[in-house]
Formats: C-alpha cells, structure tokens, sequence
C-alpha cells in the first residue's frame, strides 16, 4: 500500500451542463504506483470527471490539488502542462503526420535556429517504443494505424511528456485481447514507474487485473472508494445500479400477436455479427446493452439508414432491401434516432412541416402540398401528444427537449407504423415528458404496434419491456423475458458476467 | 510529409528494421509522385509547345511566364498556408487590388517612397485585410468560405469607392518603381527572386519550425490540436494574416509590373490562385500539400496560359483545360490517397 501523500486529489468536484448535474460533489485521491479504476454505468458521470482533468470541462464547484496544491486547469495546455495525460477511447491524433510527430507535438526536440530536429525527434519516439516494448515505424504517419497502435502512440505520448497522471477513459473498448494484454502489459510499466492511472472500463475482470483501488460512481455522485481486492465484483455491480425503481414506467399487460419484425443473421463488420430476434405485435422488446455495443447501429441497420452485409430483415413477413429506409418506410417501419436534433427532426423547419415532412407526397394534391392538408394532419397528432407549443407555425427548435421528441414521435405515428423503433426515447428529456413517452408507447403497443426500444436506462428497459434483448460487443448475449431481467441480470449479460448473485 | 527523410533516421532505423525502410521509399515516391506529376506535364507541355513554335523557349517569353508567375505564385503560397489549416481565403484578389492601388497613390504623391517601403505598406494593408478575415474566422465561428466571400466583396467595395473611376497610369509612377518591375539580377528578374524568397521562407517555417507544423496538426485534426494544446484561435489569425500580407505584397509586385492600376486590378484573382494550389497538390481537408506544390501549381498554370497563346489555341479553352486539370488533380489525389491508405492498412498492426 503506497503509504505517501496522493498525487492528485480530487476534491468534491461539481459540473452541470443545463439543468443536468452531471457530477455532483465527487473526491478521491489518486496515489503513484497505482492504478485506479472508475466505474460507473453509461451517464454516471465517468467522462465528466476525464474531461475535468483533461481541462476540457472547469468543475463548476470544488478543486483539483496536484501535491498538495490547489490547481485551475482551464484548457487541455493547461493539463498537459501539470503532466496529465489523457488517453481516449478514440484516439486523437493527426493523422496526416507522422508518429514521430504525433508524439513530439509542441515539444519537438529543436536544432539549430530553432528548427525541428527530425532525427532527434525520430530517435526519441524509437525509445518510447522500445521502452514501451511495440514496434511502430516512427516515421509512418498515423493514418492507417489500428485503434490498439493509435493508443500506444497515445501511451508514448504521455510518457514523453513525463506524465504524472495518465487517465485512460475505456482504452479496451475496441481492442482485441491480444492487444488488450499488450496495454495491460504498458500500463503495468507505467505505474510501475511511479504513474497514477486511472482506468475506466466495463469489463470487470480487466479491473481486477490491473487495478489495486476502485471508485464506484451512480448518477454524477460518488458512491465508495476502495481496494479492488475488498470489494466483490458482485458488490461493485450492485453499488452501480443500486437504486429504486419507481412506478413510473406503466406498460400494459398486451397478448403478442403475430410476429411484425424477423432478424435473422443480421451483420455488419465490424459493428455487429448474428443479430437474430423477433419481435411480435402488441409487444415492447428493449435493446439493452453498454453504449458502443452496437445496439443503435443494429436499428439503422434494420431501417436501413446503415447498410448490411449478411442476414435478412422480415417486416410483416416481407423482405426488406437492404440500405433503403424508403423500402423500410413503405413497408410499414418507423425510426425514432437517437439524435433528434442531428437525424429527427430540420431544426429551421416548422412543427407543422416537420410533422408532415415523411408523408409530404401522400399529402399533397397534383403534387401540390397545401398548406390546410398539412395544417389539418400536424394539428391532430400534435394534440394527441399533448405537445405545448405556441404556434405550429414555429421553428421546431424553439421548442423544448421534450416537446421536441413529442414531434419527432408525431412525425412518425402519423405514418401507422406496424413497427415502431426507438432510439434512447428519452434521452435529456424531464421526468414529467419522460412518463408521457411511456404511456404513449404502452398505449401504441397495446394497438397492435410493435415496438423496438433502444435504451441505456434500466429503469426504462426494466419497467417497459416485454422483453429484453441484451448486447455486448456487437452480439446478442441474452434474452430476458420480464420475470428474469432485473437490474442485475441485465448488467451481468452487458458486461460478460455470469449472474451469481 | 517524410519527403526528404534525414540521412541519420534511414541509417538507425536501416540497420534495426531493413524491410520497413524498403517500403517506406516506395511510400514515399508514392507521395512524391504528386510534385513530380507537375513537374512532367509542366516538361510535356514545354516540349510540345516549344516544338510546334520555337520562340516559346525565346528569353522574352520565359520572362514572361516567370513574371506572370511570380505574382500567382507568392497569392498561391499564401494560400495554402490557409488551406493547410482547412480554411480557404477567397479575398486575396480583391486584397491584392487594395494594396495595388494604396501603394500606385502613395507612390504618385511621394515618388520619392523607396521601394522596400512599397513592398512593407503593400504587405501592411493585406496583412490587416487577413487579420480581419482571421479575426472573423475565429470568433465569428463562421467557415472561412463565407467570411472571405464577404470580404472579398467588402474589400473590392471598398476599393472602388476609393478610385472612384480613376486609374493610376504608369507614367505617373517614378521611374524607380517601374524599374525595379524589370530590372534583373543575374538575370533573374527581382519579382522573380522576391516570390523565390517568399517560398523559401515560407516552406522552411512551415516544415522546420514548430508554428508550421501547429498549422499542419490544425487542418490534420482540429479537435486533436485543441486537446494538444494548440492555440488553434491564434494560429488561425495568423494564417489568415500571412495570406493577407502575401496577397498584398502580390498587390506591389503587380502594380511593379503592370504599372497600370485602377480599381479592378486582380479581379477573380482568388480563383486563380486556388486552383494552383489545389493542382499543386494541397489537399482542401487541410493537413497535407506543401507550399512548393502551390508554387509549382502557379507555374504550371501560367505556363498553360502562354503556351495556349503560342500555339494559337483559342483563349477560351484556357478556362476548360484550367478546370479539367483541377478535375484530374483531386482525381488523382483521391487515387493516391486510396493507394497509400491500403499500403498504410497493410503494414498496420503488427499484432497478430
């Protein structure tokens, strides 16, 4: 146990962004020598935290003291400067350029007259590698590199710049576990070095193989820290799901009718592989899983906004064409997306346009789209949503979080979809709206609709699925009916646990 | 970007890892292959022309084309020092204009304004033009494409409104002026030596220091160069500054060797000079393209212009054969890049 004064301590750190409390009043300490792991489920406030010692984000109350000492880092130079290095699951670097010079980037090794020594700088990357123990061409440039290669050149980066802290912010998540065990091998050396790291993944078994202290956070709040080898991983995965489930979520008990949607095979390299499932009239299924499993990509790839390259997509026993969501629309299949601001909804246009916008040719007349035609239709599933707008003449955007959802749902379940596929329904949307949404579900299923709901939210899968459907890396894991998914079934499934609790 | 590898990294890294530096020469002539593709349809373009009517190759018209090109050429360097951070600056005609006829008014009522002193104010009045355009770029948030588009109108306004009709004659000029647009050393002509100089300095700053390859790491990523460190505001100022300051010191050169100038001088200029650069090889994503490229892009261009004269081929199939060859340019680039991305997948992980 290092028994000296920690590194960096952080100290009841508070960041919102909106109304949303992203991080409320965290602390922990981190020693050198040591690896810390972060974790938390998806929203917990595990990336706040990274971007608040990589000076992307100012906490907005509390302090970050490096040995003892209180510092502000209010731009990444700033981080970099206190020997912070973060490394991200995307690396980031320029891909034009060299990895020599990916690595010296602001610190090149200088000459005469104060030009770049390439041959030093050359030289120096050959010894991060070598000491790193990969060989990595120094003078190739980054593009082309594989994701693993791309962190090391990150990893050689914060060791040239004598990092004192190096936060790697789910390094794991792409890497194949030849590669996983080759960073594990580089992380060892660093904090052997005298490194503090920390170390945020989902992967359980990767925490209790590297890490010697853990730091559980749920809802931007922290929950406990402590020594890896006095905590079970059953402890850790209760302590981050540990929470009520309200009555918030009313779905009605609905008799499945005939099968709507058939996935078989479904893949797309190297997202996602052997997706196959069913969905039934009347019924709910959630697609669960960790953000990055590849669950969003499995639904634009049924509707067709992505493309397919193997299996076969029934809709009410047709054949969907690939990459064609005009052929999915036709067919009777509706995509509320993720982003409504990106891919629901034309932020300029009006409510009343953006309602009509996918029905514009069945509601026009000689090609014509007349304006009480439009008005007419966006007027009636408006009110059925309750949405509250002042105007259906008013730019969508000028409408709330919720309101807008409401709209994007209006645009669609005016087209009587058989299928209805959602995207994070309500992501950043009030408890108020949220339970709207649900009930509208609940009620569309009780229709005959069949619904496919992507969600990061237990309570929201657990409280509205018929079933759950589980996701971890780019594969079905499990399916749940609704006696046996729990928050903890459901956890263990996403992360690769067997349920032992 | 390893386009001259240093004779002390192919040596250490020879003798530990033998067949990666075999691959990297035939990377890199793979990247070379685009100056070097200018240089050969610049030589057949000579050949041709000079084969079909001889006095192509007499000295008046190689000073000519050198002329022409040394004022497209120092617009084109500053140019791709913008474009290398992905931006663009479409105002550098119209700033040329300004400076052209700020110097001609100044010169007229002092002719006795020592020439470097030309050269200094031309370069001071485009120099505030591009730190305006920098400025608006920055805080405006706006895309440099419109923020010079404007600019480019603005300025232009400006201009005219100045003139108001008048025209600065060169028999207005002093002699000293309109000397130094023809007067030689060693027989290369000093508008000649001054773009030689600009590009060298340029070129240097932009692969030896590290400001120059800041610019290169911003048009590259420009998210990865904030989380670097970069202060991508300040440099994207003074881009947009060095391209203003070389556009107006174009705007002397060109008053120097035209020694007529009214307010339309450098009219449609920007597009010129963009399609040099983009001939010369600067990619428009930023990031990639060097200021040598550009330079050679200019040649190439004003070579195709006189030698389309000389081989009395109608002036308006200029403009076509301009745009076929800025066609054939991105074409090639996108086939380069798909080659090099491949060659670069290949020798990718070596975990396996």
């Amino acid at each position: 146990m290092p028994t000296e004064a920690p590194v960096l301590r952080v100290r009841a750190v508070s960041k919102s962004f909106g109304a949303v409390a992203a991080v409320q009043g965290v602390s922990f300490d981190l020693y050198g020598s040591e690896a810390h792991a972060l974790v938390g489920e998806n929203g917990a406030g595990k990336s706040t935290i990274v971007k608040m010692l990589a000076g992307v984000h100012r906490p907005d109350a509390g302090t970050l003291e490096l040995d003892g000492v209180p510092i502000e880092l209010t731009t990444p130079a700033d981080a970099k400067a206190a020997g912070i290095a973060v490394i991200y699951q995307e690396p980031t670097l320029f891909p034009d350029l060299s990895v020599a010079e990916n690595i010296a980037m602001g610190r090149q090794p200088l000459g005469r007259f104060k030009t770049i020594d390439r041959a030093a700088m050359i030289k120096q990357a050959e010894q991060l590698f070598t000491r790193l123990g990969v060989s990595i061409e120094p003078s190739r440039p980054a593009r082309g590199l594989s994701i693993a290669d791309q962190q090391l050149v990150e990893i050689a980066k914060a060791l040239s710049a004598d990092a004192r802290v190096v936060v790697m912010d789910e390094p794991t998540a792409a890497l194949t576990g030849v590669e996983v065990e080759r960073l594990f091998a580089v992380a060892r050396s660093l904090r052997d070095d005298g490194a503090a790291l920390v170390f945020i993944s989902h992967r359980f078994e990767e925490i209790t193989a590297l890490c010697e202290r853990v730091t559980i956070m749920r809802d931007g709040k922290h929950v406990s820290t402590d020594l890896v080898s006095e905590v079970s991983v059953d402890e850790m995965v209760r302590r981050m799901v540990g929470r009520e489930l309200g009555a918030l979520f009313p779905k009605q008990d609905v008799t499945p009718g005939a099968v709507v949607l058939s996935v078989a095979g479904l893949t797309r390299d190297p997202v996602f592989a052997d997706v196959s499932f069913e969905v039934r009239a009347g019924e709910i299924v959630a697609l669960a899983g960790l953000v990055g499993s590849g669950r969003s990509e499995v639904v634009q790839s049924i509707f067709g906004v992505d493309p397919r390259d193997a299996g076969t997509v029934t809709v009410a026993g047709k054949k969907l064409k690939p990459a064609s969501p005009r052929a999915a629309m036709a067919a009777g299949v509706a995509l509320v997306p993720e982003d409504r601001r990106q891919q629901g909804l034309v932020m300029e246009l009006s409510i009343e346009r953006n309602v009509t916008l996918p029905r514009s040719r069945a509601l026009s007349q000689l090609g014509f789209l007349t304006g009480s035609n439009e008005r007419r239709s966006a007027k009636e599933w408006t009110q059925r949503l309750k949405t509250k707008y002042g105007r259906l003449q008013d730019e969508v955007g000028t409408l709330s979080g919720g309101n807008q959802q409401k709209v994007v749902l209006a645009k669609w379940l005016a087209t009587a979809p058989k299928l209805l596929i959602v995207d994070e329904p309500t992501r950043g949307i009030d408890v108020g709206t949220k339970a709207e949404v649900h009930r509208l579900m609940s009620s569309l299923a009780a229709e005959g609709v069949a619904v496919l709901m992507v969600s990061s939210e237990l309570p929201e899968v657990l409280g509205m699925a018929d079933r759950v459907l589980v996701m971890r890396e780019g594969r079905l894991v499990a399916e749940l009916d609704r006696e046996r998914a729990t928050e903890e079934s459901v956890m263990f499934a996403a992360m690769g646990q067997e349920a032992t609790v | 970007m390893t386009a001259a590898p240093t004779r002390a990294d192919s040596t250490s890294s020879a003798v530990k890892l033998p067949a990666v530096v075999a691959r990297r020469s035939t990377l890199d002539l793979v990247l070379r292959a685009r100056e070097l593709g200018i240089v050969l349809a610049l030589a057949a373009l000579v050949a041709v022309t000079a084969i079909s009517n001889p006095r192509f190759l007499s000295s008046q018209s190689i000073r000519d084309i050198l002329l022409g090109t040394a004022i497209l050429a120092v617009l084109a360097v500053g140019q791709a020092v913008v474009v290398i951070t992905r931006n663009i600056d479409l105002s550098v005609g119209s700033v040329l204009g300004l400076s052209a006829f700020t110097v001609g008014t100044l010169l007229r009522d002092n002719p006795g304004l020592p020439v470097v002193v030309a050269l200094l104010i031309g370069a001071g009045v485009g120099g505030a033009c591009g730190a305006v355009n920098g400025v608006l770029v920055r805080y405006g948030n706006v895309p440099a494409l419109v923020v010079t588009l404007g600019t480019l109108y603005v300025v232009r306004g400006i201009t005219y409104f100045w003139a108001g009709g008048q025209q600065i004659n060169a028999d207005e000029l002093p002699a000293g002026f309109l000397d130094f647009g023809n007067a030689t050393l060693l027989g290369i002509p000093y508008l000649v030596l001054i773009a030689l100089l600009v590009l060298v300095i340029t070129g240097v700053v932009l692969r030896n220091y590290r400001v120059g390859r800041e610019l290169y790491a911003m048009g590259s990523s420009p998210q990865a160069a904030r989380l670097a460190g970069i202060s991508v505001g300040r440099r994207t100022i003074g881009a947009f500054g060095v391209s203003g300051a070389l556009a107006g010191l174009a705007g002397v050169l060109f008053a120097a060797r035209f020694g007529t100038i009214d307010a339309a001088a450098g009219t449609g200029y920007e597009l010129n000079v963009v399609a040099a650069v983009v001939v010369g090889g600067v990619a428009v994503f930023g990031g990639s393209g060097s200021v040598w490229g550009a330079a050679l892009g200019a040649l190439l261009l004003t070579t195709i212009a006189s030698s389309l004269a000389v081989l009395e081929i109608n002036q308006f199939w200029q403009q076509a054969i301009v745009g076929g060859l800025i066609l054939l340019a991105i074409g090639a680039d996108r086939l380069v890049a798909a080659r090099v991305a491949a060659s670069l997948k290949k020798r990718g992980s070596h975990v396996s």
